[in-house]
């Protein structure tokens, strides 16, 4: 079921949970909804489920407008956030809720039932109630349920948000496994790039009310469309500067220790001030100068712990600190000890024009 | 699967162990007082409750029992006394459903939904809370009475309220308006509205995400709110007095009370008000039965 949304627009009160936002998701894909907290992105799943009406604008499953029809009557499998299981009801009537409503036989729904939860692997525990099951048994609790009736897609809103690391690498891989058996047109939400790029097929990057950016997790992660997609995405570095000669000049212009990239195609002005953003796996480090293209900095601390060695540096006369990532190969070669002296470089850079960035910072906080 | 279900299961039972051994260090630190101190503080304390509480209890019922059993067997059974029982009764009957009724349809909208003028109904459902009952009764009087506003209206079809049952039944639901409200309110916001939506999404309709989901979840809360409306709907005295006038046979318990003492029939009076004051003692115990199942109701709901 493929489903689309035409310029929707939701606000409540003087706050606009979402602005003119449009959005395709196609049949058979899962669908990730990512962005900080207050980007609007509950809100467009609510507003695609019927729990929300929008003020304007329209839903469409296939070419279906559905906008003024109540969520009783869409047909979609709903999993909230903090499970909202059936207190009251074991685990059995949990997943049966669906069917019951919709008057199936009782050997039908024993039939159904028997089957999710075989599906979920909690076969045994259908007379539990739902308060004695942990959160990850809840969580694929509220999944059974609302795949029970066979809906026409899956919405999830922070499905592993309340679970802890270990319980929630598993469900994600599991939810993965899951939609590549069922196809389901599928869409979730998270604050969490990490599990957006890891579970989706097509990341939809939102901020204020707006998408900044959507595409496939690679495509997204390798070219952020502008700074705040750049900042969220992950640790990055970030600098100041501005264009000279055509060129982003970063580093203040007193400092000779400083290197220039290209400057943003867009805006290009002479003097405009700049962001530039770079992560710290994109960066090397060398002993030697390579021209202008690189920086000096002084070491502060090595950390060798992880799947790749975490450097952290400060430049221009210890005002700019910075972290780089190297590969372990790489740290073996270079030897690097606190206070050595060594030039950066970056092997790619994210410029965007300073106001622009400044602004998304400002209301990110 | 039980073995992680044990697994999840080990580490409550070793945080409730632990707020126990907090709750223990918490009772040492308040008794570090010197000894002397704290039997003075538990005397006052005993004393304040057997002044207030026990000597009261005990005098109803060895008041009633002063003359003896057949006295207190004629005084219950007197055609008065068993027609204030019944009216009581009666009254309790009728008020119930009323206000369970309404309390449940206000704390269901004041709950679950954002609408203007929320704030100002919240308010007036605990009017009766703040005004008078003799307040409440004067202004049934002022409404319904013989000089009253609708008076004349009422006296041309001969319908009687004010010294007549409706009277008292209008003035007892009145003063117990407010109980299973507002005991539902703030069990409802605390339970949200997931579970409902939870339900629509899956298929239901209003009534039955209402029925199966919503009902089942504030059971517990509202038992223990009907409870204490019935409480006092069998025990109101100032707005219930002041509609009857003290005129009618329309006796309820507590005025029954009040006339046979007036009248000087102190043992009477007394086995009269042991009635009341046994009902008293069972609503406490079930309301503490039912507290206890609430509490756990609501914490289950969060899960």
């Amino acid at each position: 079921m493929k489903i689309t949304i035409r310029d929707i627009t939701k606000r409540y009160g003087a706050f606009t949970a979402l602005q003119n936002v449009s959005l395709e998701v196609p049949q058979g894909k899962l669908v990730a909804l990512l962005g900080p907290s207050g980007s609007g992105k509950t809100t467009l799943l609510r507003v695609i489920a019927g729990l929300e009406a929008p003020d304007s604008g329209s839903v469409l499953y296939e070419q279906d407008d559905v906008t003024q029809r109540a969520a009783k009557e869409r047909n979609v499998g709903f999993v909230f956030q903090h499970y909202a299981l059936f207190g009251h009801m074991t685990i059995f009537e949990n997943i049966a809720f669906g069917l019951r409503v919709r008057k199936w036989k009782n050997d039908a729904v024993r039939e159904r039932v028997t089957e999710l939860l075989r599906l979920i692997q909690l076969e045994g525990l259908e007379k539990r109630l739902p308060s004695q099951l942990s959160g990850g048994q809840r969580q694929r609790v509220a999944l059974a349920r609302a795949l029970a009736a066979s809906p026409q897609m899956l919405l999830l809103d922070e499905p592993f948000g309340a679970l802890d690391a270990k319980v929630r690498a598993d469900l994600r891989r599991w939810i993965r496994q899951l939609h590549d058996e069922i196809h389901m047109t599928s869409v979730f939400v998270t604050h969490d790039q990490e599990e957006a790029f890891e579970v989706a097929d097509h990341v939809v990057v939102m901020n204020k009310g707006r998408i900044e950016q959507e595409g496939a997790p690679d495509e997204v992660f390798a070219h952020p469309a502008n700074a705040f997609v750049t900042d969220f995405l992950g640790h990055v570095n970030v600098f100041h500067g501005r264009i000279q000669n055509g060129r982003a000049h970063i580093g203040t212009v007193e400092m000779p220790m400083s290197f220039d990239v290209p400057a943003p195609e867009d805006h290009a002005e002479e003097g405009a001030e700049v962001t530039a953003y770079i992560r710290p796996h994109e960066v090397d480090i060398d002993r030697v100068s390579h021209g202008s293209d690189s920086m000096f900095a002084i070491v502060t601390r090595v950390n060798r712990s992880g799947s790749t060695v975490k450097i952290a540096l400060v430049a221009q006369e210890g005002q700019l600190p910075l972290d780089v990532e190297l590969p372990h190969e790489r740290d073996a070669e270079l030897g690097l000890v606190v206070n050595d002296r060594v030039w950066v470089y970056p092997r790619q850079v994210r410029v965007f024009r300073r106001e622009e960035a400044a602004l998304d910072k400002e209301t990110a906080a | 699967m039980n073995d992680s279900t044990s697994i999840v299961a080990a580490p409550r039972a070793l945080e409730s162990e632990k707020s126990r051994s907090q709750n223990r260090a918490a009772v040492r630190r308040a008794t570090n007082e010197p000894v002397g101190v704290q039997i003075v503080l538990i005397a006052l304390a005993l004393a304040f409750l057997g002044l207030f509480l026990l000597v009261p209890l005990a005098v109803v019922f060895a008041e009633a029992f002063r003359k003896g059993w057949e006295v207190y067997r004629a005084s219950i059974t007197s055609p008065e006394a068993l027609a204030a029982i019944k009216l009581t009764l009666l009254v309790a009957a009728i008020t119930l459903p009323l206000n369970t009724l309404f309390g449940v349809a206000a704390a269901w909208a004041i709950a679950k939904f954002r609408f203007k003028g929320k704030s100002v109904l919240i308010t007036l459902i605990d009017l009766p809370f703040a005004v008078s009952p003799v307040i409440a009764g004067l202004i049934f009087v002022l409404l319904f009475g013989r000089q009253g506003v609708l008076g004349e209206w009422l006296m041309a079809r001969d319908w009687k309220i004010i010294f007549a049952v409706p009277g008292i039944v209008l003035a007892t639901a009145f003063v117990t308006f407010p109980f299973v409200a507002r005991e539902l309110i703030a069990f409802m916001e605390a339970q949200g509205t997931e579970e409902e939506e939870a339900a629509m999404v899956l298929g239901a309709s209003g009534w039955q995400a209402f029925w199966r989901v919503t009902i089942p979840n504030i059971k517990w809360g509202l038992l223990y709110g009907i409870i204490l409306c019935n409480a006092r709907a069998m025990g109101e005295f100032g707005a219930v007095s002041v509609v009857t006038g003290h005129v009618a046979r329309t006796n309820t318990v507590p005025l029954q009370v009040e006339l046979l003492y007036g009248e000087y029939q102190f043992a009477a009076a007394f086995a009269v008000a042991s009635i009341l004051t046994l009902v008293g003692i069972v609503t406490l115990v079930i309301k503490r039965i039912v507290e206890v199942r609430a509490h756990s109701q609501l914490k289950a709901g969060s899960g």
